[in-house]
């Protein structure tokens, strides 16, 4: 009874709101590098894409996975390396051509191809086959219990439409040719393109024939988005009312927007974790020690760990925009608990005592590598981490670049003690080890940038990933945590904390990935 | 004359060649373009195959002569970010830019000369101070603040015109442009009062100690004695004197004002040349920066010329050195 009148109110509501034409003006930082689906492994592409195109699982706002062009989904009783997906019928895309099983095979052998950015996500998966028109197979290399979690950014494309416009290959950009795709959009998402000029803006409009049309509050019937580049500028174009909708909010004008008439802020944990690495190979690049790294010793690592004050830098360098964490996973991933997301109290005395206790009482010095155009306020979380280690004697040499140049020092094992930041499009602990705690090698481990290796994280990092009884993975996972834990691996610092800023009449679904989903939102 | 204009032609050749040579000594400092164009789950195979792919694995100097292969038969490659061609973006951005350089250069021009006049002429009138002061302030402070400042009166505050943008534009097919419509127009206002506040000052100022001294010659003491009209003897007589360093300075100025652009279109959002080769620097997207600087390189060169050029056409004295021969 309950159900069917909130049923009844929201038809009304979506009756109601469609009948006036109303326009989201959504602006961030950047714009998206392409309108390719599978070119560009990039958030604000990714984010603009979603209105217009659709993979088979969708990730809700709410962080759940949804149905969206797959209905259900469930591994193969016969054969845990076979998933069976039945797609949903009577779906067209925006120029009228109909959805079916080649369209998907097709869209994922893209996705998989050499040129595509894709392929790293969904690197688990073999073959596609269509079983009949509305059913497909994914066929993973050995069995991959959470492979539904890696589909919500593979989106799904027309085949024939591809085909015409000779785009059947993912754009190379040394290929020296501008493709079709990167322009236009054929997709079966519940907007649809209308015109984009790069870096200006892109306008989209309501897809009528969208299947979801129902099902979704979609009271938005346009969308413009701007890049707006200069946060002060973005700021204005709020205020005065020029844009209703921003992401990227400097913390510092959060209170202002607060106190605006009229306008108002949601805030989310966000999918990223930042954290320090360390130097954890025999011996150091840089600093002042001979010999032995003062770093491979746990204690040296525990000193440093209970010596950063995290709620310092949380209320002052975050204005209260971050929340202090103890590992690498926000609290939606699986494997997070609250125990190994508790972090050592802040202890300068007992730091000292650890330090004196490893033989470097004296302290010793390093390096600090930190972008200074990537994170929330990077740079200046690394300057309080410079201040805080220097209680314990170690002296910190900041060097902050940006994130271009900061990065190949990572990945290139020339950092002795670097910042990075790190986001779960999974949402599941193996992500983490497979790109942060394994062995650094050609294809795992490829961010380890401490030298760590521990044969059995390693083992047990590619075990996890064909485990299908999920409750001895659980065990696994929890257990390799508390190895990592218990090593100090990194020294994680916070988690992020998410602003979009809007006018009052935007009811925006709020996402952990930054990702906006306007079907979601209302006009309130 | 010929060997005068080869001779400047020749030099203006070599300047480009090395602003191209320390632009692409440069680049390696800004960053790997690699790490930007893959997601985050790239495997090391991935950054190899790219880098050798687009000729990353080389030395600079065969980066650069490859560079200078492909310009010189008008290919600049494609965009890192944009997955676009360079020459055709540029295209794209060029008007945008050239508009604004355009509307701020008149902008500086009317006001400077109309300022410096009024403030020569009524040297101890309060006006005259006040613009004096105020001119101080435009030249001391820096350009993105005064682009912030004005977006936050005129837009967030008085919410008269758009603070970023440039508004809705006309499609002509080899160029946008934003003169045509109303929303277009007004977009223009904030971004060039920015961009052309400095040039206006040093004009503004330059007119003002020309006109002073100007003032002080015995014609004007003439002018004045034979009981000519006021206007007539200050605009007539007096400011047409003054024009010629002013128009000298102010085509050298076209350049920079050119160049100065890009903070200006970053903080106003402008979609000009200036904010895509700062998104190119953010991004080290190679291609993108390397065609900027010479297109930037090639029209300080060529205004350079054109002045070298017009001062041979006005001065007689270099004339006649010329045809004499040396």
């Amino acid at each position: 009874m309950k159900k069917t009148m909130l049923m009844a109110t929201a038809m009304s509501l979506v009756l109601g709101a469609s009948a006036s034409a109303e326009t989201l003006k959504w602006a961030r930082a950047g714009d998206a590098l392409t309108l390719d689906p599978h070119a560009q492994n990039e958030g604000v592409t990714i984010a603009v894409m979603h209105q217009m195109m659709e993979p088979l699982i969708l990730r809700a706002p709410d962080g759940n996975l949804q149905a969206a062009l797959a209905t259900e989904w469930s591994v193969s009783p016969d054969n845990p390396e076979v998933w069976n997906f039945k797609l949903r019928e009577g779906v067209t895309f925006h120029d009228g051509a109909d959805f079916t099983a080649e369209d998907v095979v097709f869209s994922f052998e893209r996705a998989l191809s050499e040129e595509s950015d894709m392929k790293g996500i969904i690197s688990s998966v073999a073959s596609v086959e269509a079983v009949n028109d509305y059913e497909v197979n994914i066929i993973t290399n050995g069995p991959n219990p959470i492979l539904p979690a890696t589909l919500p950014n593979i989106f799904v494309i027309d085949k024939g439409w591809a085909e015409v416009n000779n785009v059947v290959d993912v754009q190379d950009v040394e290929g020296g040719e501008e493709t079709f795709a990167s322009q236009n959009v054929n997709g079966t998402g519940p907007y649809k393109l209308v015109s984009r000029e790069n870096d200006v803006k892109t306008v989209m409009t309501i897809n009528e024939d969208y299947w979801g049309k129902d099902e979704f509050p979609m009271e938005f019937t346009d969308i413009k988005f701007t890049p707006i580049q200069n946060q002060a500028t973005r700021m204005a174009a709020l205020l005065s009312g020029e844009v209703d909708f921003i992401q990227d909010v400097p913390v510092q004008d959060l209170e202002r927007i607060k106190t605006t008439d009229g306008k108002k802020v949601l805030t989310a944990p966000q999918n990223r974790v930042i954290f320090f690495g360390l130097n954890l190979s025999d011996e150091l690049l840089g600093g002042n020690v001979d010999g032995k790294n003062p770093l491979t010793d746990v204690k040296v690592r525990q000193a440093m760990n209970m010596a950063i004050n995290r709620e310092a830098i949380q209320q002052v360098v975050m204005r209260g925009q971050s929340q202090p964490a103890g590992m690498i996973a926000p609290p939606f991933v699986q494997g997070w608990t609250e125990e190994l997301d508790s972090y050592p109290e802040w202890d300068v005395a007992a730091a000292k005592a650890l330090m004196e206790e490893a033989g470097y009482g004296d302290g010793f010095s390093i390096t600090l590598n930190c972008p200074n155009d990537r994170y929330i306020n990077d740079e200046a979380i690394c300057q309080a981490t410079v201040g805080m280690l220097a209680q314990i004697g170690v002296t910190v040499n900041l060097e902050a670049l940006p994130k271009a140049q900061h990065f190949p020092l990572v990945n290139g094992l020339e950092s002795d003690f670097y910042m990075l930041g790190w986001g779960i499009p999974s949402y599941d602990s193996e992500y983490i080890f497979n790109f942060l705690y394994h062995t650094k090698g050609e294809l795992f481990g490829t961010w380890n940038g401490t030298r760590y290796s521990n044969a059995k994280i390693d083992e047990m990092t590619q075990a996890i990933a064909q485990e299908v009884d999920l409750e001895k993975r659980d065990a696994m996972v929890a257990e390799m945590w508390q190895i990592v834990k218990d090593d100090v691996v990194y020294l994680p610092i916070h988690h992020q904390v998410l602003n979009w800023a809007m006018d009052g009449k935007v009811g925006a679904a709020m996402d952990s990935d930054d990702q906006v989903k306007v079907k979601y939102f209302t006009v309130d | 004359m010929i060997a005068f204009i080869l001779r400047r032609v020749f030099q203006s050749v070599l300047v480009l060649l090395i602003v191209g040579l320390v632009a692409f000594a440069m680049f390696s400092f800004v960053g790997d373009p690699v790490e930007n164009m893959l997601g985050q789950e790239r495997t090391q195979a991935d950054v190899d195959r790219l880098r050798e792919q687009m000729g990353l694995d080389q030395p600079i100097v065969v980066q650069y002569w490859t560079f200078l292969g492909n310009a010189f038969q008008g290919n600049f490659g494609l965009s890192y970010r944009q997955g676009r061609e360079v020459s055709q973006i540029i295209a794209e951005r060029l008007p945008a830019t050239l508009e604004l350089a355009f509307v701020s250069g008149v902008f500086a021009m009317l006001f400077g000369i109309g300022f410096g006049v009024f403030t020569a002429i009524r040297r101890n009138g309060i006006g005259s101070n006040v613009i004096m002061t105020l001119s101080l302030v435009g030249v001391s402070l820096p350009t993105f603040l005064i682009g912030i400042l004005l977006i936050w009166v005129f837009s967030v505050e008085l919410d008269m015109l758009p603070s970023f943008g440039r508004g809705d534009t006309v499609d002509l097919g080899w160029w946008t442009t934003g003169f045509l419509t109303q929303s277009g127009l007004k977009a223009l206002i904030l971004p060039s009062i920015t961009l052309g506040l400095y040039q206006m000052t040093l004009i503004m100022r330059l007119v003002r100690s020309e006109m002073l001294e100007v003032l002080r010659q015995d014609y004007i003491r003439f002018a004045r004695a034979r009981g000519l009209r006021e206007k007539s003897v200050n605009f007539r007589h007096a400011l047409k004197n003054t024009l010629v360093p002013v128009i000298t300075v102010t085509g050298l100025q076209l350049g920079s004002i050119i160049a100065f652009a890009i903070i200006t279109e970053t903080v106003f959002q402008w979609p000009g040349v200036g904010l895509l080769f700062i998104n190119a620097i953010q991004f080290v997207d190679i291609p993108v920066m390397a065609a900027y600087l010479m297109l930037i390189s090639v029209m300080f060169v060529g205004i350079n010329l054109i002045v070298d050029l017009l001062y041979f056409a006005i001065d007689p004295r270099l004339r006649v050195d010329g045809t004499k021969g040396h």
